[in-house]
């Protein structure tokens, strides 16, 4: 058993490798475009200062369209335009372009709730003291909701290292893809519990650091 | 009436739709808030009190009307001019609102910051000025969590201080009070009006706080200004209940201030 899984470590150094740049770009895509998607979905929503009900409606289809998707539909689906984007179909680059169009409107979802959070009388009164729309965002909301906002981007995280594990099936690679085609296809149990305890210490990192940021930030 | 009064609500009117049909909440206001005055607006549950007050700069928008601060028409500005008169408005909320994420200093900075207009050292300056101004210096690295509801609210003053505006609004400011702190709250009110002649404006429910407080009061009825009259003036008949009440708690504060001379 432990030769087998020394044979297995240049393997698992490689699908870590692999793991950690679709979860990289994943999240990244999340923060740079599901965040401010976020915000705006928040912004126009009911109540909010720039209420707007057809935007609010439309972004509001297009978010709950695409998360309806199974994300080995999506995976195929989108197959054309990962070509166009990563100029591969296969690999962990590839892999990273569904990742991506799931993770973005997920973590909208996620912000546009946390910010509901932040007390409407804190948002007025930096209305009343004269900021801009785009103050109230950076100076109030953000500053307000950052160590939910913490959280949220945790939870997206654990979820998407399980997600990334289906990415094999384009080849992406990543230690669940590891998981499934050594331990699973080929009955080798020891392989697939190892990758599985590495796995669970990946999540347990990751929320582990997150819960403890997120403590660090709030002053509340 | 008043001459060159610093507010001058002209003919406002407002509606609310509500579950049951359109509900009118103000109809036809007129009202003149003289220079430096400490204006109570009185009135039940309901009456359109703190619509009106957040009229003043314009969290609420009236359906018709005119809304003049400091000779400048609000209703006609455009987004930017708005913030900007904006800044020369403070106001304090019932429930402080103060960003809990920011220590005590930051949140006096935060509109000195949004308005950028003074360099970092004058900025620590005027925060350390208004902590000072409403006793709070000790508390600037504090985080609002760590502070009683009368530090909070004292702070949101120094806060709402920070730009040096004319004019402080003051919606429901004691209502989540205590007697004790609200006494003392209302003082730090008085010092700020009496030391930087600030113009404040307030709306409470609190009739002996605004009988003891106020220069001006006006009681809000349907909507509508039911009378106007000084707490401490009593040679005017109350039309109002309210109204009458209101005059005696102004001779009640009136009566300790005489007795207070005999001794």
């Amino acid at each position: 058993m432990i030769d087998n899984l020394i044979e297995l470590l240049p393997d698992l150094g490689v699908a870590l490798g692999q793991t950690l740049v679709m979860l990289g770009i994943g999240l990244g895509s999340a923060l740079l475009f599901g965040g401010p998607l976020g915000i705006l979905l928040f912004l126009v929503g009911d109540g909010q200062s720039l209420h707007n009900r057809f935007l609010a409606a439309t972004l509001g289809w297009l978010v709950n369209t695409v998360r309806s998707f199974p994300f080995i539909i999506l995976l195929v689906a989108l197959v054309p335009f990962t070509r166009i984007v990563a100029g591969t179909s296969i690999g962990p680059l590839a892999a990273a372009v569904p990742l991506s169009a799931a993770a973005i409107p997920y973590f909208a979802r996620l912000v546009e709730q946390t910010l509901r959070d932040v007390p409407r009388g804190v948002i007025e009164a930096a209305h009343a003291m004269g900021a801009s729309e785009l103050q109230v965002v950076t100076r109030v909301l953000l500053v307000e909701a950052r160590s939910s906002l913490v959280l949220a981007l945790t939870v997206l995280a654990v979820s998407f290292l399980s997600y990334s594990a289906v990415a094999g099936v384009v080849g992406g690679g990543g230690i669940g893809d590891l998981a499934i085609r050594y331990g699973y296809y080929r009955f080798e149990t020891d392989i697939m519990v190892f990758t599985v305890a590495v796995l669970i210490a990946l999540v347990q990192m990751i929320q582990l650091t997150g819960t403890r940021l997120a403590r660090r930030l709030d002053k509340r | 009436m008043v001459d060159d009064p610093i507010i001058r609500l002209s003919n406002i009117a407002k509606s609310f739709v509500a579950p049951g049909g359109a509900v009118s909440a103000l109809r036809g206001i007129d009202l003149a808030i003289p220079r430096g005055a400490i204006f109570g607006i009185a009135g039940r549950s309901g009456a359109g009190k703190s619509t009106l007050l957040r009229m003043i700069n314009l969290l609420e928008r009236p359906d018709v009307g005119s809304v003049e601060v400091n000779g400048r028409e609000l209703t006609a500005l455009s987004k930017r001019e708005l913030r900007e008169a904006r800044q020369d408005i403070g106001m304090i909320f019932q429930q402080f609102n103060l960003l809990r994420n920011l220590s005590v200093s930051d949140n006096v900075a935060f509109p000195l910051r949004l308005h950028g207009r003074l360099n970092a050292p004058r900025r620590t300056q005027r925060v350390r000025d208004c902590l000072g101004l409403v006793g709070l210096l000790d508390k600037a690295d504090s985080y609002p969590a760590a502070l009683s509801g009368g530090q909070q609210q004292r702070v949101a003053i120094a806060r709402a201080l920070a730009s040096e505006p004319a004019l402080l609004l003051c919606d429901e400011p004691t209502s989540a009070l205590d007697a004790e702190t609200t006494r003392g709250l209302l003082d730090t009110l008085r010092a700020v009006n009496a030391r930087l002649g600030v113009t404040i404006v307030i709306v409470s429910h609190d009739l002996p706080a605004l009988g003891a407080l106020c220069s001006h009061v006006a009681v809000i009825e349907d909507g509508r200004v039911a009378e106007q009259f000084s707490p401490l003036d009593a040679s005017v008949a109350r039309s109002t209940a309210l109204g009458r009440e209101l005059a005696f708690h102004g001779l009640e504060i009136l009566a300790v201030r005489t007795g207070a001379h005999h001794d």
